[in-house]
């Protein structure tokens, strides 16, 4: 048994230690909107935040999670960063098919969190590892653009 | 506009009250082959609006939504005619069912082809207005008023002299008792307020914040998870297994063979990854065993010696041809490719002896059916498929061969069971795009223009296989769209098609489908011609377009916002392509490239015109079109497929390679709106692309790429 802090709630897993992050969420929890792509950290669709920094949860042994906060698309929308990225997903429709979006959206958070006001050498440094086979990189990287300058407009009002 | 009481199947009650529309299925299935010149379809669908008493609105979607925006271009075009609000307009996946759902011109259930607005722009609005005209007229009895004094909108009818309201819950139960209006008159397109404004997609916030639904998140009570290992070789099978490794892994619960496959179920998708590993396997790989890409191209460039199916033919194109005196001729090859949807192949199923339900993402939910039902010898109505948002599908969710995988597997598992392709299973098992191989030719007169054209295409019939009754006289119709559709004005025309099937790899559909290779052939090959008489590829282009004024319009417009003919940073080169096939959309691209030392091609700038008709949602228009180009991009530079002792070599992102965002250009589309009939969208971005990024790398480099992936032909020896 070990013990996962996620979306700050604590969870009890039974889980190997070499078992991915992404199958205990997936499979042992029932938080599906972390997804599955390559299994090899190649695609970025499982991407999750361990401590506010990116990882792909496919290739991240949950022994390497524990002791960690764990963020998830499940509860990105909860912070602010996150809420800004999600509704600036939605104000430039970005989404096609969506599977590749809870990476997506978590990458750019983490990226906006990091670097208020990303630019675009940024966003390919940190976005270049999250495939979309629909193709909406440009309105990814314009709807980051949108996040950020929100981000710091709010943050000049406050 | 005319709707004649034969075409509207019923009016009726709705189980637990309220209102429904559907229609007569088609007489009988009619092929693509006529759809594709055809002017929009008489028949209906078969899509069921429910108008319940709640006045909540109900659109049972046959198509289904895998990125493309279906989801919100459906239910504008009945929310335009029948008077509501996008917002209230509801969504149900529909059920398989060809008698009620079959699109029409296909006659089944199908989602692809670019076909969801094309073929469903009118009977969807039909539907909407009819229904509008039947709760309107139950409002004016209520009130014995003249229908003719009330008016609908945003789900409420007004008598307007009196400014009484009734909402259109409070009617459905009347209207469901009236007679089917024996005429329904269709809005002005100019009336429209929805159809041609930019809609928000109703399936985005759930996919922004985790919450939506794909196959691969299906969760049941009991189930399994189960992955697969299937004969490397196509044809082959399973020999020996030794599973006593993989079943001492914790969590491992069962390993099934079938005759071509071995499947390792367990408690979760870890455990049955590990045991995978764990099996010792051999195969009996039969005959496909020891071919190599290259032995398929020998097969193809021989056929290609021989004569085909005419399928368009004027003038004495060879006869013109053998007696020029200035004469061009070309070799084209395409790869292999593989679709690489980020949502790896999954199919849950749960079989029992009387019962066999299905959950997963298809492009054709009847044929799930089918093919489950064939398995287990169960009835259709016994096969309950349930359906769910696509982690996309580029044409390999047209297929089903991974659904009798998965109930074989069910058959021998207790309760459900979850069939998770792991991404090296899913590439080495895609049904690629086919290999093609085209010999083309023109004869020039002494300025350089065309006065005679042969091309002979040779590949496989996907039709042939997946579609028969479309094949007439030898000719598959999206093995040569685009080709025979060839819009410039060149005296002698022959297009032949050469059926070569190719036994050692399934191949099917590829997004852009038959016109994205014959796209890359003849736009590469005009822009050939423009060369060799040294005259400027667009003018070159326009000045054989003069029959075509929709083509030369997007030409004309791409060119001017691209800027073409003015100076270019050095070693940058710019590319254009023209687009027309059966979907009914002209597109122009204009992209922007250089290469370097190594070979490597950068795509900077691509600016696209498109005039595709009526546009229902403008912004999804562009944003297909956005990211057609994205996956046409990648295609082009790397996509490829290569087979190696009958084996597909490739296996996962580090060598399928696909465009990332730091590789992805700066993109404009620009609409040419019009009210033509509503084209296809979803395909042709991706069609038009290869050409542009080619002869741009041509116009920089000097370098004709005639043989895709092109960065392994700039790759320097």
């Amino acid at each position: 048994m070990v013990t996962l802090r996620i979306n700050g709630k604590s969870h009890k897993v039974d889980a190997p230690s070499d078992m991915p992050l992404l199958w205990v969420l997936r499979d042992l929890l029932g938080m599906n909107g972390t997804k599955f792509g390559c299994g090899v950290a190649l695609c970025g669709a499982c991407t999750v935040h361990l401590d506010g920094i990116p990882r792909r949860s496919c290739v991240t042994p949950v022994s390497a999670a524990v002791g960690h906060a764990i963020t998830t698309i499940e509860a990105i929308g909860t912070t602010p960063i996150g809420k800004k990225v999600q509704q600036s997903w939605l104000d430039l429709e970005v989404v096609q098919c969506g599977y590749c979006q809870s990476g997506q959206i978590m990458a750019a958070a983490a990226l906006l969190a990091k670097i208020p006001s990303p630019t675009d050498t940024d966003i390919d440094q940190a976005m270049s590892g999250n495939i979309c086979r629909c193709g909406t990189y440009p309105r990814i990287r314009e709807a980051i653009k949108q996040a950020a300058r929100k981000q710091t407009t709010a943050g000049r009002e406050g | 506009m005319d709707l004649s009481r034969r075409q509207l199947l019923f009016v009726g009650a709705a189980a637990g009250g309220g209102f429904l529309v559907g229609w007569h299925r088609p007489s009988g299935p009619r092929i693509l082959a006529a759809a594709a010149k055809a002017a929009p379809a008489v028949f209906a669908p078969n899509a069921f609006i429910r108008i319940g008493r709640d006045g909540r609105i109900t659109l049972i979607m046959n198509q289904v939504e895998m990125g493309q925006g279906t989801y919100t271009s459906m239910p504008m075009l009945l929310a335009e005619e029948l008077e509501v609000g996008l917002d209230q307009v509801h969504l149900e996946h529909a059920p398989p069912d060809d008698k009620l759902y079959s699109v029409p011109v296909f006659g089944f259930q199908v989602t692809g082809a670019s076909c969801s607005v094309r073929l469903l722009y009118e009977p969807l609005r039909r539907a909407g207005a009819a229904a509008r005209s039947m709760l309107v007229a139950a409002a004016a009895q209520t009130w014995s008023v003249d229908a003719a004094s009330c008016r609908a909108e945003k789900g409420v009818v007004t008598h307007t002299p009196t400014g009484r309201t009734l909402r259109y819950g409070a009617l459905a139960d009347k209207a469901a008792t009236l007679p089917v209006p024996a005429q329904v008159v269709l809005k002005d397109p100019r009336e429209f307020k929805l159809i041609g404004t930019p809609a928000k997609r109703l399936d985005t916030p759930a996919k922004v914040n985790g919450t939506a639904q794909f196959g691969i998140d299906v969760r049941l009570p009991g189930m399994n998870i189960a992955t697969v290992a299937a004969s490397p070789v196509v044809g082959g099978k399973l020999a020996f297994v030794d599973d006593s490794k993989a079943k001492a892994i914790p969590g491992v619960r069962q390993i099934v063979r079938l005759d071509d496959a071995v499947a390792v179920v367990a408690d979760n998708m870890w455990a049955a990854k590990r045991g995978l590993k764990a099996l010792t396997l051999r195969w009996e790989d039969g005959p496909n065993g020891t071919i190599a890409t290259a032995d398929v191209v020998r097969g193809l460039a021989a056929a290609a010696e021989t004569p085909g199916v005419v399928t368009r033919n004027e003038g004495d194109a060879p006869g013109v041809i053998a007696g020029a005196s200035r004469k061009i001729e070309s070799v084209y090859e395409a790869p292999f490719l593989a679709h690489a949807a980020l949502e790896p192949i999954n199919c849950t199923v749960h079989v029992r002896p009387d019962r066999c339900e299905v959950w997963t993402g298809s492009q054709v939910l009847s044929r799930v059916q089918a093919a489950a039902a064939k398995v287990t010898g169960l009835p259709l109505e016994k096969v309950v498929v349930h359906n769910f948002y696509l982690g996309g599908a580029f044409g390999r969710r047209l297929e089903v061969d991974y659904v009798p995988q998965a109930v074989r597997i069910g058959q021998q598992v207790q309760g459900p069971v979850k069939v998770i392709w792991t991404r090296e299973e899913d590439i080495r098992h895609d049904v690629v795009r086919p290999y093609y191989y085209d010999r083309i030719a023109a004869a020039v007169d002494a300025r350089g223009m065309p006065t005679a054209w042969t091309h002979r295409l040779v590949g496989p019939s996907i039709m042939g296989r997946w579609a028969p009754p479309a094949v007439t006289n030898g000719i598959d119709p999206d093995a040569v769209d685009g080709a025979v559709d060839l819009l410039y004005d060149i005296p002698a025309i022959r297009v032949e098609y050469v059926r070569h099937e190719e036994p050692a790899l399934n191949t099917g559909f590829w997004r852009g489908v038959g016109v994205t290779h014959n796209t890359f052939v003849i736009e590469s090959f005009i822009d050939e011609l423009a060369a060799a008489a040294k005259q400027d590829p667009v003018a070159y282009r326009r000045a054989l377009l003069g029959k075509s004024a929709r083509a030369k319009a997007v030409l004309d417009v791409a060119a001017r916002e691209a800027g073409w003919g003015r100076p270019l940073p050095e070693g940058r080169g710019r590319g254009v392509s023209v687009l027309y096939s059966g979907w009914g959309s002209y597109l122009a691209a204009i992209a922007e490239a250089s290469v370097s030392k190594a070979g490597e091609v950068r795509v900077h700038r691509v600016v696209c015109a498109v005039d595709c008709g009526t546009v229902v949602n403008p912004d999804t228009v562009k944003a297909q079109i956005e990211g057609g180009i994205i996956f046409g991009i990648g295609g082009a530079l790397w996509g490829e497929v290569t087979l190696e002792k009958g084996r597909i070599q490739q296996s996962n992102f580090h060598d399928v390679r696909v465009l990332r965002i730091n590789e992805a250009p700066a993109i404009a589309v620009h609409l040419v709106r019009n009210l033509e009939a509503p084209g296809g969208i979803g395909e042709p971005g991706t069609a038009v692309t290869a050409p542009a990024v080619a002869n741009a790398v041509f116009a920089a480099t000097g370098k004709r790429i005639r043989k895709l992936p092109l960065e392994k032909q700039l790759r320097p020896a």
